[in-house]
């Protein structure tokens, strides 16, 4: 959903009223928790491609998560997860990724909607 | 503007921008650049949490188990597009807690938008075709913003967002031709959506304090009111389709701009609500504040035994 | 529509493979609702995608078998879902207990998907086609959703005193909820005679293994011996807590009576 906050983008002076907590609430510092990077292979004949990176205390975990949030469109994938300091750079140089949905639940996909045929910009 | 720090670095970076190429993590850039993508991102992700709440709110009354389903999956894609954009923020050095914590505190703001509470089953559908729509508007310009990460989570979050605003439409479509009560439901939620919809394009250009930075640095690519009037020019012939009125007496088509005019916005609401005062402000935070404040406990467990299982291996 | 008194009638008469049926899907969409009570309040975001998921799936299990069910009735699957009341329900009471705190969720998630697993893989081999690849199907579903469970299971058993507290707790309240899984069940003998669906007494001894050993495991120890075994859910007869969970979920629906959604 839409998160640009144009009107916000100006830092308020004083905090908004909205912030509603008096004092900080304690936050657990993400120990144990290691950033990998995830690739997916789309389908069967591409290369696995670099989608993004998430947080995982380990590869079962990661391996989890990646499926969750990166191939929820799309099944029969390969998806490898590595940790980010196993990745070595040169400077400066990243894969661009590659977003493919393939289909699965099909009301996730825009085409899977009955619109009368004379709206426009959907 | 921000003083430079060695000169090389400054053009360097000066001359991707330029060239419309994209920065990624470990480009040199200004402290301003990264202070400023960091809190637009992080407020993204915000709004995209916060965002759950509204729609959530009618998840366990869906009066059908085709649109539980579809609301279901909405509803988790907006907590996965938090992931993607709390992810591109941390490659600016920061961590998620600290962002979660400036959402808690207030230090950083989410879209107002979802500040407005949703009444009936209808807002649901409302939502999803004004308020994603909006979205779609602002969030495709940003597939193309300066900083690669952000630019490339847009990608996939628009191509998630198409799913959302039509299953929104397909929903509102259905009700503005069903039952009496459900047109009234449906043409009750638009009245209400509408206007806070053409909000969330923030001030008007003339109003706006915004500085230049963000269109220099290729952040931002089109003005408030640009991107609002394109919203209105899509949403006017598909309300008619809806065969739903638009809450605006003053809206019409203007033969020699080629846009539709519509009413003036009611600029000390758009504050209001900003500054605190809108429906559900309060309520929004503090849900957020207290599923963070429950969830310590599992987050500290998950730690914990993270921290046995590397102590057993070491 | 169905009418209220025709609905009742006919879920009265349903045909026995559609009787059981109706109870397998009842149990996958009322445990669907209580994990979708999470979104928004979950410990972590990952958490709400994951529980969503697992909710996801387990509502498209329900509605297969919803409309497996009510197909020979001419009843749809949101007939049945939202015209019955919760003495037609037929779900099993673990489904519909109260969600909790996260570690009696996730506990309940173990128990129920360690029990969907072994259901599923007798229902795999169903003389029936149609259920058969169903379960092949929700197999593999269950199998993730059991894993996410064990995954939770030992980090809160075993992460840190509050923790193991809390679940400690959860397991002392659901585990009499359990032996209504099992618990003979003259519909189901007679379809598992007939070769249509796994008798419920068999899927007990390989989901008592798992299960008790994750609860060793995650540090939880033995699991706890109940001098109460609740029971009623297949006859309609369900704990206060489903009315309720019922009243909610029905609600619009049953506002806009005919109406299309």
């Amino acid at each position: 959903m839409n998160g640009v906050t144009r009107e916000g983008l100006e830092q308020p002076a004083g905090a908004a009223k909205s912030a509603g907590a008096a004092s900080t609430v304690p936050t657990v510092a993400r120990e144990g928790l290691d950033l990998w990077e995830v690739f997916v292979r789309a389908r069967r004949g591409l290369s696995h491609q670099h989608v993004g990176s998430l947080h995982a205390p380990d590869a079962e975990i990661a391996l989890r998560r990646a499926r969750d949030l990166y191939t929820r469109r799309g099944e029969g994938v390969s998806i490898w997860v590595v940790p980010a300091s196993a990745v070595s750079a040169s400077d400066p140089g990243e894969k661009e990724p590659y977003f493919t949905p393939a289909r699965d639940k099909d009301y996730r996909y825009p085409t899977y909607y009955e619109l009368p045929k004379e709206v426009r910009g959907l | 503007m921000t003083t430079l720090a060695e000169s090389g670095t400054e053009s360097r970076f000066d001359a991707l921008i330029a060239a419309d190429e994209r920065i990624e993590p470990r480009d040199e850039m200004p402290d301003a650049y990264r202070a400023t993508l960091i809190r637009q991102i992080a407020q993204h992700a915000h709004s995209e949490i916060i965002g759950m709440q509204p729609e959530g709110n009618w998840l366990t009354r869906a009066p059908s188990l085709r649109r539980k389903a579809i609301l279901l999956a909405k509803v988790q894609d907006e907590a996965g597009h938090g992931l993607y954009l709390y992810a591109a923020a941390e490659t600016l050095g920061v961590t998620r807690a600290e962002l979660l914590d400036a959402l808690h505190t207030g230090r950083q703001r989410y879209s107002s938008i979802f500040n407005y509470a949703t009444l009936t089953w209808a807002d649901v559908g409302a939502i999803g075709w004004l308020v994603d729509g909006a979205a779609i508007v602002n969030q495709i310009p940003l597939t193309r913003c300066s900083y690669g990460p952000y630019a490339r989570a847009m990608v996939r979050v628009c191509q998630e967002e198409s799913f959302h605003q039509r299953q929104g439409y397909e929903s509102l479509h259905v009700l503005a031709h069903g039952t009496e009560s459900q047109r009234a439901m449906a043409q009750d939620a638009v009245d209400r959506w509408w206007w806070p919809s053409l909000m969330m394009f923030g001030p008007p250009d003339s109003a706006s304090t915004h500085s230049s930075k963000s269109t220099a640095w290729k952040i931002k690519r089109h003005s408030n009111d640009e991107l609002r009037q394109r919203f209105v020019d899509l949403c006017v012939p598909q309300a008619e389709v809806l065969g739903l009125e638009l809450p605006d007496p003053d809206l019409r088509w203007d033969e020699e701009s080629g846009h539709y005019r519509y009413g003036e916005i009611d600029w000390d609401e758009f504050r209001a609500v900003l500054d605190g005062d809108g429906p559900c402000n309060h309520e929004r935070i503090q849900r957020r504040v207290a599923a963070h404040r429950d969830g310590t406990w599992v987050r500290e467990a998950a730690a914990a035994y993270q921290a046995k299982k590397n102590g057993a291996a070491a | 529509m169905t009418t209220g008194r025709a609905l009742t009638a006919l879920t009265r008469t349903l045909k026995p493979l559609d009787a059981y049926a109706l109870a397998v899907g009842d149990d996958a969409l009322i445990a669907s609702h209580r994990l979708s009570e999470w979104l928004t309040r979950a410990p972590d975001l990952e958490e709400e995608v994951a529980l969503a998921n697992i909710a996801l799936d387990q509502l498209g299990q329900a509605r297969f078998l919803l409309g497996y069910a009510g197909r020979s009735s001419g009843l749809s699957e949101d007939e049945l879902a939202y015209r019955r009341s919760d003495r037609e329900y037929r779900n099993c009471l673990l489904a519909e207990l109260p969600n909790g705190d996260f570690a009696h969720t996730v506990l309940r998630l173990l128990l129920f998907s360690a029990y969907q697993r072994q259901l599923y893989a007798g229902l795999g081999e169903s003389a029936d086609d149609e259920l058969a690849a169903f379960a092949k199907k929700a197999s593999v579903e269950v199998d993730y959703h059991y894993e996410y469970a064990v995954s939770w299971t030992l980090r809160l058993g075993d992460g840190t005193e509050e923790s193991h507290d809390r679940m400690a707790a959860a397991l002392e309240e659901l585990w009499p909820y359990t032996a209504e899984l099992f618990a003979d069940d003259p519909l189901a003998s007679g379809l598992s005679a007939d070769g249509l669906v796994p008798e419920p007494e068999r899927l007990h001894g390989p989901w008592m293994e798992q299960v008790t050993s994750v609860l060793a495991e995650a540090t939880l120890g033995a699991a706890p011996s109940v001098n109460r075994r609740p029971g009623g859910g297949r006859a309609g007869l369900h704990t206060e807590a489903l009315s309720y969970l019922l009243a909610e979920m029905q609600s619009v629906h049953r506002a806009h009576p005919g109406a299309t959604w």
